[in-house]
């Protein structure tokens, strides 16, 4: 493993993108960066701009107005910036498909590099996601 | 080529950078302990430099280039300098220069201009928000940070670093006296402000305005502005070691002492920026103007007066 890729794996900087999700998976996310998870631990942070993300969270399912708002925030960090799907929504629309305001799902719209289901999906699994993202990279 | 030397290795750049690594953890660690956590490892602010050095540098298109590019450096260089000069002033308090006193205070003004340049130079209206944020938290932390030293200068009767801690090794330290305490309070708030730490981080706040000042730089320059902050947060503590604790650093035991005492300083500024939310900029400006400026300038006539 390159030492690029050691540090990026080490110090991971999550910017939070919510294209319209019912708000219960970003209390998880929330949940997961509270002291008692303490991601700290694995240099994992949360950052205010997507400038200096390397991790986006999407959570919900982009519709008509979050799509290409979504489609910006990625063109907008700087590479390498994976995309983590968290929630049933994010994971393809779910029981939100036949809804009129929804086009795509978000593998659709940027590159996902992992996806963590459920509904809302608990802090232990997206830690476990990420963790399995972090493994992938190293290989 | 001696002068390179103490620049680039050591005290400058290198040991500084290293050190102000160890301090960035120990913030982060002490701040960790504080809220019940376990914290990050020893070399998690090494990594994020790393890992920020291999990243995209994004370049937003309406920038005006070169400023956006170069002022990052000289904020680096400057507080490279300012902290090569206050380490040679323990090492050597018999060397340095009439007046070094002023030009640390200047240089270590220089790396919130070249923030607020590059930022403004960034053209993002966020930017410019946490860049008007900034030039206003300098300009009311400059006048009582001044007043603090001018307490230490005045007891000393000297405008030399070196002279100020010989001072200090031969009629105890600083803060000993009644207008040198007032004066140590007054100057840890406003290096609490010049190191951007919680109540005086408006010019970032990142739940906020998305780190304001920070917000267009990505990857490298975002590492170079990340090392500087390092270094100030050496520089800065530093410099209040020096005016107020300060003691020659000859032997290894009194380096050792030295090294322990801004530690000290650093904790302080730590537990600071852990008991206190974020303030408004117009709290913020009345309260350094206001009540700050009136402590320091009480610790001036008393300084004055002898006490
Ligand atoms: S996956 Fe469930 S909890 Fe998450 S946003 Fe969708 S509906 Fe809400």
């Amino acid at each position: 493993m390159n030492l690029k890729l050691k540090a990026l794996t080490k110090s991971i900087w999550v910017f939070h993108a919510a294209c319209s999700p019912c708000n219960n998976c970003d209390i998880e996310i929330l949940d997961v960066l509270t002291p008692r998870y303490d991601v700290e631990r694995f240099g994992i942070q949360l950052v205010g701009s997507v400038r200096h993300a390397d991790v986006l969270l999407v959570t919900g399912v982009p519709n008509r107005k979050t799509a290409e708002r979504l489609k910006a925030l990625y063109a907008q960090a700087a590479k390498p910036c994976l995309v983590v799907a968290i929630g049933q929504c994010a994971g393809g629309g779910c029981m939100f498909t036949p809804s009129y305001n929804y086009i795509k799902p978000v593998d659709e719209i940027v590159p996902v590099a992992a996806y963590v289901p459920g509904c809302p999906p608990k802090p232990e699994a997206i830690i476990m996601g990420v963790v399995k993202l972090l493994k992938s990279l190293g290989k | 080529m001696k002068d390179l030397f103490y620049y680039l290795i050591f005290p400058g750049f290198l040991f500084t950078g290293a050190l102000g690594i160890f301090a960035s953890w120990f913030d982060r660690k002490i701040t960790a302990r504080v809220q019940w956590r376990k914290g990050p490892p020893l070399l998690q602010p090494l990594y994020d430099l790393i890992k920020l050095l291999g990243k995209e540098l994004i370049l937003p298109a309406n920038s005006s280039l070169w400023t956006f590019l170069v002022f990052p450096i000289v904020g680096l260089a400057a507080s490279a300098l300012a902290s090569s000069i206050i380490w040679l002033a323990f090492l050597f308090p018999e060397k340095g220069f009439v007046g070094d006193v002023f030009v640390v205070i200047y240089l270590m003004g220089l790396p919130a201009i070249s923030l607020i340049v590059a930022s403004f130079a960034s053209a993002n209206p966020l930017a410019s928000q946490g860049a008007s944020r900034e030039i206003k938290l300098l300009l009311s932390y400059e006048l009582p940070f001044i007043l603090a030293a001018l307490v230490v200068l005045i007891k000393a009767q000297s405008i030399k670093l070196g002279g100020l801690i010989f001072y200090q090794a031969v009629n105890g330290l600083g803060i000993g006296s009644f207008s040198g305490a007032i004066a140590f309070i007054v100057a840890l708030l406003c290096s609490q402000a010049k190191l951007g730490l919680v109540p005086f981080d408006m010019a970032e706040a990142e739940t906020e305005i998305m780190a304001g000042a920070y917000i267009e730089f990505s990857g490298p320059l975002l590492a170079v502005f990340r090392l500087t902050k390092f270094m100030m947060l050496v520089a800065a503590p530093l410099f209040l070691v020096g005016l107020f604790l300060g003691n020659v650093a000859a032997g290894p035991g009194a380096f050792l002492l030295l090294i322990l005492k801004y530690l000290a300083v650093v904790l302080l500024t730590v537990l600071i920026r852990n008991t206190n939310p974020r303030l408004r900029i117009d709290q913020a400006m009345k309260f350094f103007w206001g009540p700050v400026t009136l402590l320091a300038a009480v610790a001036v006539t008393l300084a004055l007066f002898g006490k």
